[in-house]
């Protein structure tokens, strides 16, 4: 196991040197007007000022430079000052950081105890009216935008019975209560259009593991069908649905910006929407840059945790 | 004996039709769902083109007269909070989503052929190299991206179409190269290379013609990821700038502040757009398991 983690470590180097070079350069892309259009923004256009953004941005010195100084400073968690607050973008991503993050679990939650019990179900029943109904559903919060369902939620039960989801962002150490009335909604809806595929994958892994002969044994042997599913089934068949929820990742991010935004939740991705509505380039860099580490050690998780469940991968 | 049944199959040779009749009448025989949401899809695609001839009314014309009025006989899908016709806006909107979607999912599966075909033909350090810039690209996610991006190039229409011909080209390159590496290791590859077929020759007569199974499912599935991703851009107020029309556009900004007062106005851009995705979804699913049922179940 542990040269197996140590493996898993070192294939790690080549994609974040990749990723931070992606992440550089993307931010390089700002053609030069762009510094005068935040000067202009801002009324403030002295010679002074452009060379103070042009060293907070680092833009002053040569490419190559600038990379690997931006690189040292990022992995000591240093991303700079945001352009407007002149605070640390350090400080705004630890704020939000755990925000995005309650919101990417909760969703998590509400997904697989929505995904596994009925994939499962859907699977025993093979080809029954409930299986066809699980089926059809999930294909259709495949294809449902999930900024639509977030727009309806606003709109129709406030239409119909007054009600409409609060949108005032309590921290939960505060009000925990408060804090999971507010985010129980986004999450749900992403947690939703999360468990469609993560249904499917459930549905389809079970299909084949049911078939195998080992369950066949255990059947014959007199095993009850909840133990033979729970003790038996699961463990094999869950282990690309394990891989599934890593692929994820990335889709639970993106539509959580989407979320953020609708039910005013201040985590990472409406950070970012707001950095990228007052062009402010350092926080979108940061919160960039951190989305893709986080990510990649998802990931990473998720393989370490796919060589506990099955020893064959370990000993590749 | 064995000769007999050699002339009888000589001579009763069957009805030889195209490839593409041939798959369209095993998709509907076998997939009637798949079939359907083909037919749904093209459809929406015919309203797209001729959006222009089938909107009742200018998508920008005004009517501060007709404000918010709900759907009626002049105004089938009722009127928005400018007394803009809804349905003529929806017309329009799904213009510009078909526009966005082909151009979108053509350059995205250009790029996946590209980057999987010399990545996947030609293996080793090339091959190495580009799967570590893909493994980098693929940790960040679509949307993040996609706003980085916009927020340094600006929103338009034909930055919108490179940037997610990039993002989903290089994430399909992974299943072109998967693909490539098989084909590379068949009999008919490797004889090709023992007679001395130059290396361009081999690409286009044997690598490609037996990849585009897999490219015409991927153009499928990103075809509606693409309107997705349009629709969320323009949610956010990155897509194709107003006042042009887009399904992702009237759900939000100051359409949602009025939806209160006309529900509607929230009802008819994302009922078309998950019908849509939902049609092409069902119709690429039907296609994977026609022409490629190593891919069955792997999304």
């Amino acid at each position: 196991m542990q040269a197996y983690i140590i493996r898993r470590l070192l294939a790690l180097i080549p994609t974040l040197i990749f990723a931070s070079v992606i992440v550089f350069f993307s931010i390089r892309l700002i053609p030069g007007d762009v510094i005068d259009l935040m000067l202009s923004q801002n009324d403030i256009s002295t010679g002074q000022d452009r060379a103070n953004i042009e060293a907070a941005l680092g833009l002053d010195r040569p490419v190559i430079v600038q990379y690997f100084r931006w690189v040292g400073s990022a992995m000591m968690g240093d991303f700079g000052n945001s352009l407007w607050q002149n605070t640390p973008v350090s400080e705004q991503l630890l704020a939000r950081m755990p925000i995005s993050f309650e919101l990417g679990l909760l969703a998590l939650i509400v997904a697989l105890s929505v995904a596994l019990p009925i994939g499962v179900y859907s699977a025993m029943r093979q080809d029954s009216l409930g299986d066809y109904i699980t089926r059809s559903f999930s294909l259709l919060m495949l294809a449902i935008p999930s900024f639509w369902l977030g727009t309806l939620v606003m709109v129709f039960p406030s239409v119909w019975w007054r009600w409409s989801p609060a949108l005032e962002y309590t921290p939960f150490l505060e009000d925990p209560i408060k804090n999971l009335s507010h985010m129980i909604v986004p999450a749900t809806l992403l947690g939703l259009s999360m468990s469609a595929v993560t249904m499917r994958m459930t549905r389809t892994m079970m299909l084949e593991v049911m078939r195998q002969d080992y369950i066949r044994t255990a059947r014959a042997k007199g095993v009850g069908e909840v133990l033979l599913v729970v003790r038996h089934a699961l463990r094999n068949g869950l282990i690309p649905v394990v891989t599934l929820i890593g692929l994820q990742a990335p889709v639970l991010i993106g539509g959580a910006v989407i979320m953020e935004q609708i039910f005013v939740v201040p985590g990472m991705g409406l950070l970012l929407l707001e950095a990228v509505s007052s062009r402010d380039y350092p926080v979108v860099s940061g919160v960039f840059l951190v989305v893709g580490v986080g990510v990649l050690l998802i990931n990473l998780a998720v393989d370490l945790s796919y060589g506990l469940l099955d020893p064959k991968v370990r000993h590749q | 004996m064995t000769s007999e049944t050699v002339v009888t199959t000589m001579e009763l040779p069957r009805k030889r039709r195209g490839p593409v009749v041939e798959l369209l009448s095993r998709l509907i025989r076998t997939k009637p769902l798949g079939a359907a949401g083909g037919l749904i899809f093209l459809v929406f695609l015919l309203a797209g083109i001729f959006a222009d001839l089938l909107a009742p009314f200018g998508m920008n014309d005004t009517n501060l007269v007709h404000r918010l009025e709900p759907p009626s006989l002049a105004f089938l899908l009722g009127t928005d909070h400018l007394g803009r016709d809804v349905l003529s806006r929806v017309l329009i909107g799904g213009q510009i989503s078909m526009i966005v979607s082909f151009c979108a999912a053509g350059l995205a599966t250009f790029i996946s052929i590209l980057l999987g075909v010399v990545s996947g033909y030609f293996g080793g350090r090339i091959d190495m190299l580009i799967q570590r810039m893909v493994d980098a690209w693929m940790i960040f996610p679509g949307l993040v991206l996609l706003i980085v991006v916009i927020s340094i190039v600006g929103p338009g229409l034909v930055q919108i179409i490179v940037i997610l011909g990039l993002l989903y080209g290089i994430a399909g390159s992974r299943i072109v190269r998967g693909s490539v590496i098989t084909i590379r290791e068949q009999m008919y590859t490797h004889a090709a290379q023992s007679i001395g077929a130059r290396t361009p020759r081999i690409l286009w007569r044997h690598i490609l013609p037996n990849v585009m199974p897999v490219v015409i499912v991927l153009f499928s599935t990103r075809v509606g990821a693409v309107i997705l991703a349009e629709a969320g851009l323009s949610f956010l107020g990155l897509g194709v700038p107003p006042p042009a029309p887009t399904w992702g556009s009237m759900l939000s900004g100051t359409g949602r502040t009025y939806m209160y007062l006309g529900p509607w106005l929230a009802l008819a851009p994302g009922l078309c757009l998950t019908i849509v995705v939902y049609a092409i979804n069902v119709f690429g699913d039907a296609l994977r398991d026609l022409l490629d049922p190593r891919m069955r179940g792997s999304r």
